[in-house]
């Protein structure tokens, strides 16, 4: 089984203040990071008109099959994907071969703008990763930090169940 | 793979229902859907074909409620279960943290339960992940059908290590939450165990 993704305060906030300057300098409508198997891991924007874990779920399929549609084509992948719709768009950029940062858009911005500003956001977002999983790789647990795991009991397990 | 969110406080599962076509992977999912509790529960999606064959996958995120301060959900999902879509099946076990293999009863299906069994180790390998090592149920769907085969013998031929059997009737929702409690159950468990390996350093 794959080792578990541990995002701590500090990666978590490096990420949101990254995406934030991404969305302001794309003039984006709202912005995603999402991790490949489909969880997000964080967004900035206007949210709360959608389902932020049906997005996540759904683009991380979308990159998973196009992945495949680039193997099959002697390619190792396809690095960015544009969907281009009647009043708003999105872009998809895979980043550091393990996270996914979806910026939606619409006529306020353009393709061109986008593609630019993600650009100069996927090295320092990749970078953050590579340090979100070389914690994990060292068990590192931070400023107090316990392993929300180490301590659970059967009765707690139990009380999920309890509705 | 688990997602441990310390900024949001929240444990991210992911579960797969795997097995032959038509053995009730998705109407197991329409289950558990039909019967949360509004809150606790995201949309349902079904990438289906015009025939409502699976032809991605269906998604559902399942909130479980709080373990030691953390809101516990649970991203269940199906694979689409006919065998030339084994290349979008592979990819939805990307990252998985538990399976559950809904077996058809029916004696016809016997062999399909078979060979959805080996493609599901052989899927797992791609990502070199060993079944044996992943939390895994099984499920005996399909339990009130005439055609049904006895349970001990779907037993002998399928199960694959000492995963916990279930019997169902998905349709009716018998043994689906069930199994589900168990998949739950199991997942927690190896994250505790895995967590109790882990060097605990504060810089």
């Amino acid at each position: 089984m794959s080792a578990e993704l541990i995002l701590f305060e500090e990666e978590y906030e490096r990420i949101h203040d990254a995406i934030t300057r991404l969305k302001r300098d794309a003039n984006a409508l709202s912005v995603y990071m999402i991790e490949k198997s489909g969880q997000q891991i964080a967004a900035v924007g206007q949210i709360d008109d959608i389902d932020a874990t049906a997005l996540a779920s759904l683009t991380a399929g979308n990159v998973a099959a196009t992945e495949g549609l680039a193997r099959l084509v002697g390619e190792k992948e396809f690095s960015s994907l544009f969907h281009e719709g009647e009043r708003q768009n999105i872009h998809i950029t895979v980043v550091g071969g393990r996270v996914i940062l979806l910026v939606v858009f619409d006529e306020g911005s353009s393709l061109g703008l986008v593609r630019l500003r993600v650009r100069k956001a996927t090295g320092e977002l990749a970078e953050i990763m590579e340090q979100v999983k070389s914690k994990a790789a060292a068990g590192v647990v931070m400023g107090g930090h316990d392993s929300p795991f180490a301590d659970i009991t059967d009765e707690d397990i139990d009380n999920l169940f309890a509705d | 793979m688990t997602f441990i969110n310390y900024a949001a406080r929240e444990i991210n599962c992911k579960i797969v229902y795997y097995g032959p076509g038509l053995c009730g992977k998705t109407t197991n999912i329409q289950f558990i859907y039909e019967r949360t509790n509004p809150v606790a529960k995201g949309k349902l999606i079904s990438l289906a074909t015009e025939t409502d064959r699976t032809l991605f996958f269906d998604f559902m995120p399942l909130d479980l409620g709080t373990i030691q301060g953390f809101k516990t959900r649970f991203h269940l999902y199906t694979v689409p279960g006919q065998v030339f879509y084994d290349a979008s099946r592979r990819l939805i076990l990307k990252g998985v943290d538990g399976v559950i293999f809904v077996a058809d009863s029916q004696e016809s299906r016997f062999e399909a339960n078979i060979e959805a069994i080996q493609n599901l180790k052989d899927n797992m390998k791609t990502y070199g992940y060993d079944l044996m090592a992943v939390p895994y149920v099984l499920q005996l769907n399909k339990r009130d059908l005439p055609t049904a085969v006895e349970a001990d013998r779907l037993v002998n031929a399928l199960r694959v290590k000492n995963e916990p059997v279930f019997e169902a009737v998905a349709t009716s929702g018998a043994g689906v939450f069930e199994t589900l409690k168990a998949m739950a159950r199991m997942v927690l468990l190896n994250l505790r165990q895995r967590s109790g390996a882990k060097t605990s350093v504060t810089p």
